[in-house]
């Protein structure tokens, strides 16, 4: 019985950074059921050569370099296919992901393959154990049991875990080479692109004003606008008002768009959906004005008001240009 | 083309959601249903799809107990040509709640296989449940390629070329043969609303059921279900609008000290 954690590779950048996140959990599942823990990467061999090495300074049983040309470039049947490989090989009893766009991807059809059923977006890890992951954007939180002998596949969410509570150590670097033909990879991925050159950098912003599904129509957006004016804010939305069209895309918080930290963050009318929680944690000081008391955002938020944004916003907006 | 669009019915947004004496699974007797959001966006791809090829049929597809009749008429407003409902009980064995994502995913693809369509597409998790798996299981099973989180579908030969959202504002094309299944991301395209016409036109195109294969065990097993305990201690400011802005001015003024 043994822990194995699925790294992934991001660009040249090194890990993605949920990856040791995910290495943290597995570590500490590993712990508590008194089992090794051992961790993947897959990719070129080239390629993986320095990420397999800073594994091996990682508390673990093995850091496994599965490396073969057709794992250059992501596609979910080669990945599928080698982790398949490597599990009938190492026979994990639970195999720990990072929650990636990428996992997303090709878990589920892994777990598939092996008769299973991911467990994804696990937010904390209980004794037993039990795996809580989110139901209902977050209003609820759903407690997990793995049944059966089989092996357990878990993605954990980002910012569940923390990165530096990886523990360090050393172990060795083996490898595993996959069978895999070009014939199996039914798709063909293009190169990764950027649309257009980004003209809003909200990373850098000390104050933001964000909306969000409750401002309800476009026209009320100019509601937002003047209290970001009156306090000298960037204007940011959560996903679904730039997926409308009502604020340019590149205005958006969340796993999808910006990552930022502000000194203060003013949501309005965003209820806190995870994708966008993600997005903007890291902010020293969140107000939240929303009209459901049940809103995920009041579990973040250190100021709320449950209430009419229509009625608070300008309010507000009043107050702030008369105490400047 | 012949697409096959998989929807789900959902608890609306800003349902009040209970969890049900069993403390296992969410109460459902007060529960206002809409499409899943996602899936609305799979469906207009599908419908812009044949648009522009001027050809093809759109088959809209739900599992679920009577109730979810409402969301495949309103598919069938907008414009899908017709719709297949599997039927699965209200409650008990069986009942989709029963089921784990794999067996779900069954249910789907059973109904899926019959169509022999050229292109799956579906929304890219659910709203509810948030597993964001169905498709890429409902794929493996049928045995197709796929891509998760797609905006835009084209033509490319005998093929398909989807663009794929990446993170932090990246994207990736993909090519692939048919038959596929992709999972759609919300925001490429603007959903229509369903038209007086198009709600008149739907009271005459064909709602298939299709009876649900057995559920098999779950592999995973919900044990607890209850509202996220609070990990931070919010102040709530209470009063009239002034009186809360007032509140908040004097904060921004000498605690977060941005005024």
């Amino acid at each position: 019985m043994s822990v194995l954690v699925v790294m992934e590779q991001k660009g040249d950048a090194g890990w993605h950074r949920i990856s040791l996140e995910a290495l943290a959990a597995g570590q500490k599942l590993a712990a508590e059921l008194g089992v090794s823990c051992s961790a993947v990467v897959l990719g070129e061999d080239a390629g993986i050569a320095p990420l397999s090495a800073e594994l091996a300074t990682k508390k673990l049983a093995g850091a496994w370099a599965v490396g073969h040309a057709l794992l250059a470039h992501y596609t979910a049947d080669a990945w599928v296919a080698a982790l398949q490989q490597l599990i009938a090989e190492t026979q994990p009893r639970y195999v720990v992901f990072p929650h990636t766009y990428q996992v997303r991807d090709y878990a589920p059809a892994l777990a598939t393959r092996l008769g299973q059923v991911l467990i994804s977006d696990v937010t904390a890890v209980h004794s037993g154990p039990v795996f809580v992951r989110q139901w209902m954007q977050g209003k609820l939180n759903a407690e997990y049991a793995h049944k059966g002998d089989g092996v357990c596949l878990v993605s954990v969410q980002a910012g569940s875990f923390r990165a530096d509570e990886v523990e360090a150590g050393s172990c060795e670097v083996k490898t595993f080479a996959p069978q895999l033909e070009a014939a199996q990879l039914r798709t063909k991925p293009g190169e990764p692109f950027r649309e257009a050159t980004q003209t809003v950098d909200l990373s850098a912003a000390q104050v933001i004003v964000s909306v969000g599904r409750g401002i309800g129509e476009q026209e009320n957006l100019g509601l937002v606008e003047e209290l970001a004016a009156a306090l000298g804010a960037e204007l940011a939305a959560s996903r679904p008002i730039c997926d409308a069209g009502w604020l340019p895309m590149e205005r958006q918080v969340g796993s999808s768009g910006q990552t930022v930290a502000p000194k203060l963050y003013l949501a309005v009318g965003i209820s806190g959906a995870i994708q966008h929680l993600v997005g903007m944690k890291g902010a020293k000081t969140v107000i939240a004005i929303n009209k459901d008391a049940d809103a995920p955002i009041f579990e973040i938020a250190d100021i709320g008001v449950v209430g009419d944004l229509f009625e608070v916003v300008p309010a507000l907006t009043r107050a702030i240009k008369g105490a400047a | 083309m012949k697409i096959i669009v998989a929807v789900k019915q959902v608890p609306e947004r800003d349902a009040a959601v209970r969890v049900a004496a069993d403390g296992r699974s969410v109460d459902e007797s007060d529960v206002a249903w809409t499409m899943n959001e996602p899936d609305a966006y799979a469906l207009e791809e599908a419908l812009q799809l044949k648009e522009r090829d001027s050809e093809g049929e759109v088959v809209v597809l739900c599992a679920g107990p009577e109730r979810v009749t409402s969301t495949l008429r309103e598919a069938l407003a907008k414009g899908a040509d017709r719709a297949i409902h599997v039927v699965t009980p209200e409650e008990g064995e069986g009942a989709l709640p029963s089921r784990d994502t794999l067996g779900v995913a069954k249910l789907l693809a059973e109904a899926i296989k019959a169509e022999s369509p050229d292109l799956v597409l579906t929304g890219l998790q659910s709203d509810d449940l948030g597993a964001g798996q169905t498709g890429v299981v409902v794929a493996e099973l049928l045995g197709v390629p796929h891509a998760t989180l797609v905006l835009q579908v084209e033509r490319a030969g005998a093929g398909i070329k989807v663009k794929r959202e990446l993170e932090d504002g990246w994207f990736q094309h993909i090519e692939m043969p048919l038959p596929a299944l992709l999972t759609i991301q919300s925001g490429g395209n603007k959903l229509r609303y369903a038209t007086l016409m198009g709600i008149k036109r739907a009271k005459s195109k064909e709602t298939r059921e299709v009876e649900a294969v057995a559920a098999g065990a779950r592999v995973d097993e919900v044990v607890k279900v209850a509202p996220p305990e609070r990990v931070k201690r919010t102040e709530m400011l209470t009063g009239s609008a002034d009186e809360i802005a007032a509140k908040i001015v004097e904060k921004l003024k000498f605690e977060v000290k941005v005024l």
